[in-house]
């Protein structure tokens, strides 16, 4: 019996210890960690690639700040809002995590934004598209970078309802994000004229749509809106055009990235809108950044993983210009500091958290016109600054009045 | 046309849809309750095997260039010289002890399938082609189903009525009955029962992987897809009770329907439905639609 | 699989048994991280409750991340959006997964054996998407932000520390109490039911009542467990109720030892540990391992580190 118990004790210590890190807290190396899907279906848009773009910030500052050594740390949320939140919790508590970036899927965005509110570290969201994250669940130590589901709504939505298409349904992701994107644009659709006529939700990651589709068939709407994104919208994409749907209802692929694009093929995605924070073939100098991730990665980055490389350089020139990595401090350094970096000329952090910059509004070439790989987009309109996100009016941000 | 306030087109699409379901919840209840009945042995695995068929014909496709047509042969073959291996090395210990370390077992086999696809595939899924052949859709009036899907429907029948024939109308067959009946007196006879165990198993991991192999194209490879559907098929094996083979085929199509019909007019409940109906049947029947008290 | 009753084992059973308690007690302050240990602790009752039923009643419940997961819900709407304190959160989430199990239980112990493992687990599943669908869970996005609040309207859990050691007094609580209830008579009466169910029938007793009370019994813990969990991490969320977890509890407590104490609770801190390790590391490659150390203790650790112990102790005992 003695033995019994001292061995439990042995084993139950041992086992324990498998669950700590090092509990020390950093202070002369600065970390900064990204928590991501590195496996599901939004790995291609953000994932390792993610990571990389990160590190490519780094290299570009010389390897480290004001002398301190800077450490990236990368996870696997698999789009699970209690793993992403447990592990930012871990990383706050027990790694001296500075800084984390929040790669996709709105449900762990929200999640990651309460923990570093609580915590007082720094989270700058790039992949989670929830407008939530800079109103009704804005946050000092949050800012959102990239794109979000008001700037989606306004750009796609707004030019698929002047373009005539005025009656709506909805195939939408069950999960925050849908919510939020299919709320946001049907709120851009009533107000130019347009009618709902109906929605459906999908699973996260469903297997197959015919169902949904067929309901979607049903109703006789001219548009049907896809209000998800990565393996599901290719899904949804490829199941209608298989059934037919697309003879009588036209997709408007509300969240899209080059990824998706390639998946399809120009084949079935030509004439589609989209609208995205960024594009790599837009100008000389993304151009040649893009070829450097290509290197490495085989494949052009996506609008996220060029939002990673942003939110990593200027907030690691946000440190290096304060000398400190106290996070009240660098964020008011970087809430004075225009954005120009290859992802956005002339940005701004507004008191909401919301970095604003330009958006533009694309469109898919059709085969004929595509120059070379990955070349698949024209530009129809840039949607300029504060055009594109949620005004003063319409916020439910408390920080901002 | 309407029937209950919805459309024919939507109701008859949604049925058409809810009879593939109802395909492959035979086939695969199918296997199970030949395995169960035979090894005595719960086959949690059998999600996994249907999986492992999908990627196999995937891969076979993608790295060999062997087609739809040759992996529905060569994919149930490959799948069940697997199902051979594990019933040799892992299984047969386990026959004379608690039935409930079969489950656990295959449990843990489903998981390391599962984990190995997940590290190489990602969750994101792959794409299946459907084969030239069966491209296209036709439009039959109410909905324009995809040719692949009817060539499903047929195909799982086909595949399913030939197994019920084989173990209820042939010699193996009833080898193999008895073989479930009385293993002792069987092998005493001089049919050699541990080789018609082994091989059995082979054929029900051979099922399920062809069942895999014809779903591929409709919806897309996960690792996750055989644990999802695993669960279901229990349910469907529960109502329809393990005793007899076509018990399971007819239960699993009509609970194929009745998800579909559960789509139309109550979508939010149809992933619970199979559910529900095993509880009531639970209630009135214990020992399923068609089962026999074992 | 029984503790001897031997004067002198007992009191070194003591001996030992504090000092884990000393390992446990002393744990914030020797560097353990406290939401670890209380993750951990948490999910030790779990297995705990999952082993009063396998282990010392011999059924196998393998969707008991149902009750787990119900209690998760209920224990964290209550407490973030109708702003019940902890305990009565906590005491009404328990209360709400044993009234589940009663539900569940009714149906399933028309079937023996392994149809009772296959009900449990389509009956978990049907209560999973049931979760997915209702809109108090969240469905994808889970119930995020519960505080912690006071405890009795007095102590405030909001720290790690403090929260460890209610966490740590509840475990205690519920491993003394099983061990009562192992060795009271009713305890005695489930044993007779796993070692010989006709026997026990043709002694007299209703042994659907018997086994159903067990159900019960352990679904009520599992879900204490879920509520602890819920105010421990501050969310509750589809994770909690899905059939890997009902898989991963059953590992717990074969790894860990069925039927005996302590086996359940080193099993959750070996797996829940492990998970932790090895999840940055190795990735997917996480489940290929819980699945390994599955099909390796089922063909040759069935009795798991404790009944191993326990068997080569009284061999070494008894001589042979």
């Amino acid at each position: 019996m003695k033995l019994k118990t001292f061995a439990a004790a042995c084993a139950l210590a041992t086992t324990a210890l498998f669950g700590t890190a090092q509990a020390q807290y950093s202070g002369d190396v600065i970390k900064i960690g990204i928590i991501t899907d590195m496996s599901g279906l939004y790995s291609d848009i953000d994932g390792q690639g993610g990571v990389e773009a990160m590190k490519m910030a780094l290299a570009e500052l010389g390897g480290s700040i004001n002398g301190k050594k800077v450490e990236i740390l990368y996870a696997d949320h698999q789009n699970k809002a209690d793993v992403a939140a447990a592990k930012a919790r871990e990383w706050f508590d027990t790694q001296g995590v500075d800084m984390l970036v929040g790669g996709t899927t709105s449900s762990t965005g929200l999640a990651m934004s309460a923990v570093a509110k609580e915590k007082k570290k720094v989270f700058l969201a790039v992949g989670p598209a929830t407008s939530a994250l800079t109103n009704e669940q804005c946050s000092p130590y949050t800012v959102h970078w990239a794109y979000d589901t008001v700037a989606l709504a306004k750009g796609t939505g707004g030019a698929v309802v002047k373009g005539g298409g005025k009656s709506w349904y909805f195939l939408t992701a069950d999960y925050a994000f849908g919510t939020a994107l299919q709320n946001d644009t049907s709120a851009v659709i009533k107000a130019n004229g347009g009618t709902v006529v109906g929605s459906v939700r999908h699973p996260l990651s469903a297997s197959d749509f015919s169902s949904f589709l067929l309901q979607a068939q049903g109703s006789k709407a001219q548009i049907l809106g896809l209000a998800n994104a990565g393996g599901d919208t290719v899904n949804s994409i490829k199941a209608a055009n298989e059934f037919g749907v697309t003879k009588t209802m036209k997709l408007a692929g509300l969240l899209m990235f080059i990824n998706d694009i390639h998946a399809l093929g120009l084949k079935t995605a030509q004439g589609m809108y989209l609208t995205d924070s960024w594009y790599w073939n837009r100008d000389p100098e993304t151009r040649a950044w893009s070829r450097k991730f290509f290197e490495k990665m085989k494949r052009m980055p996506s609008s996220i993983q060029a939002a990673d490389y942003s939110v990593a350089l200027n907030y690691l020139l946000a440190v290096k210009a304060t000398g400190t990595d106290d996070a009240d401090k660098v964020l008011a350094h970087m809430r004075k500091t225009k954005i120009n970096d290859i992802f956005a000329k002339g940005g701004f952090i507004r008191d909401d958290g919301r970095m604003v910059h330009d958006m533009y509004l694309m469109q898919v070439k059709s085969p004929d016109k595509s120059t070379e790989p990955w070349d698949y987009y024209n530009v129809a309109q840039v949607i300029k600054g504060e055009e594109a996100w949620t005004t003063k009016a319409e916020s439910k941000c408390a920080l901002w009045k | 046309m309407e029937i209950f306030g919805i459309p024919l087109q939507a109701f008859l699409g949604q049925l058409l849809l809810g009879l593939v379901n109802g395909s492959f919840y035979a086939m695969l209840s199918l296997g199970l309750a030949v395995i169960f009945g035979l090894l005595g042995i719960v086959n949690f695995a059998h999600g996994a095997l249907y999986m492992i068929g999908a990627y196999t014909a995937f891969m076979l496709t993608e790295k060999l260039g062997i087609g739809f047509w040759g992996a529905l042969v060569v994919a149930p073959l490959v799948v069940g010289a697997i199902g051979v291996v594990i019933e040799r090395t892992l299984l047969k210990h386990l026959y004379n002890i608690d039935p409930i370390y079969g489950l656990l077992l295959t449990f843990g086999l489903a998981l390391i399938a599962e984990g190995i696809f997940r590290d190489q595939f990602g969750v994101s899924g792959q794409q299946y082609a459907v084969p030239d052949l069966l491209q296209g859709a036709t439009n039959l009036g109410f909905m324009v189903l995809p040719n692949y899907r009817g060539f499903v429907i047929f195909a799982s029948l086909a595949i399913c009525i030939a197994t019920w024939y084989l173990i209820e109308r042939t010699r193996l067959g009833s080898y193999l009955r008895a073989g479930t009946e009385n293993p002792k007196l069987v092998q005493a006879f001089g049919v050699n029962v541990p080789l018609m165990v082994m091989l059995t198993y082979g054929a029900g991991a051979g099922l399920a992987a062809l069942a895999g192999v014809l779903a591929a194209p409709v919806i897309q490879l996960t690792p996750l897809m055989g644990s999802n559907l695993i669960i279901i098929v229990f349910a469907v094996v529960v109502i329809g009770g393990m005793g007899s083979i076509m018990g399971s085929i007819l239960t699993g199509l009509f609970l194929g329907l009745v998800e579909g019909l559960t789509k139309v007019f109550y979508p939010e409940a149809s992933s619970i439905v199979v559910f529900v109906i095993m509880a009531i049947v639970l209630m009135i029947r214990p020992a399923g639609l068609f089962g026999k008290e074992r | 699989m029984s503790d001897t009753t031997d004067n002198r084992s007992q009191g070194a059973a003591r001996i030992g048994a504090l000092a884990v308690l000393a390992v446990l007690l002393a744990a914030p302050f020797i560097g353990l991280y406290p939401v670890f240990m209380m993750k951990a602790l948490c999910f030790a009752i779990f297995a705990v409750a999952f082993n009063l039923l396998l282990g010392f009643t011999g059924l196998l419940s393998f969707g008991h991340a149902a009750y787990l997961g119900a209690a998760a819900y209920f224990t964290g709407w209550l407490v973030k959006q109708a702003g019940f304190s902890p305990e009565l959160g906590v005491l009404v989430g328990t209360l709400g997964a044993g009234l589940m199990g009663l539900v569940v239980g009714l149906i399933a112990i028309r079937r023996q054996g392994i149809y009772f493992a296959m009900i449990t687990l389509a009956m978990a599943q049907m209560v999973f998407f049931v979760w997915l669908q209702a809109p108090f869970t969240g469905g994808e996005d889970g119930l995020q932000g519960v505080p912690r609040g006071k405890l009795f309207g007095l102590l405030p859990l909001a720290s790690d520390v403090t929260m460890y050691y209610v966490v740590l007094a509840v475990f205690v609580a519920i491993y003394l109490g099983v061990i009562r209830i192992v060795h009271s008579p009713y305890g005695q009466v489930l044993k007779a039911i796993r070692e010989n169910e006709p026997r026990a029938i043709s002694l007299g007793y209703d042994v659907d009542k018997y086994k159903l009370l067990a159900f019960v019994l352990s679904t009520t813990i599992a879900g204490l467990a879920g509520s602890l969990k819920t105010l421990v991490l501050g969310f509750a969320t589809l994770s909690d109720a899905h059939w890997s977890l009902s898989g991963e509890v059953v590992l717990m407590t074969l790894l860990g030892g069925m039927g005996t104490f302590a086996g359940p609770v080193i099993g959750a801190f070996t797996i829940i540990g492990l998970q932790n390790y090895l999840a940055d590391r190795v990735g997917s490659w996480v489940t290929v391992i819980i699945g390994g150390i599955f099909v390796a203790c089922v063909l040759g650790f069935r009795r798991g580190f404790v009944g191993e112990l326990l068997a080569w102790q009284k061999k070494r005992q008894g001589g042979g």
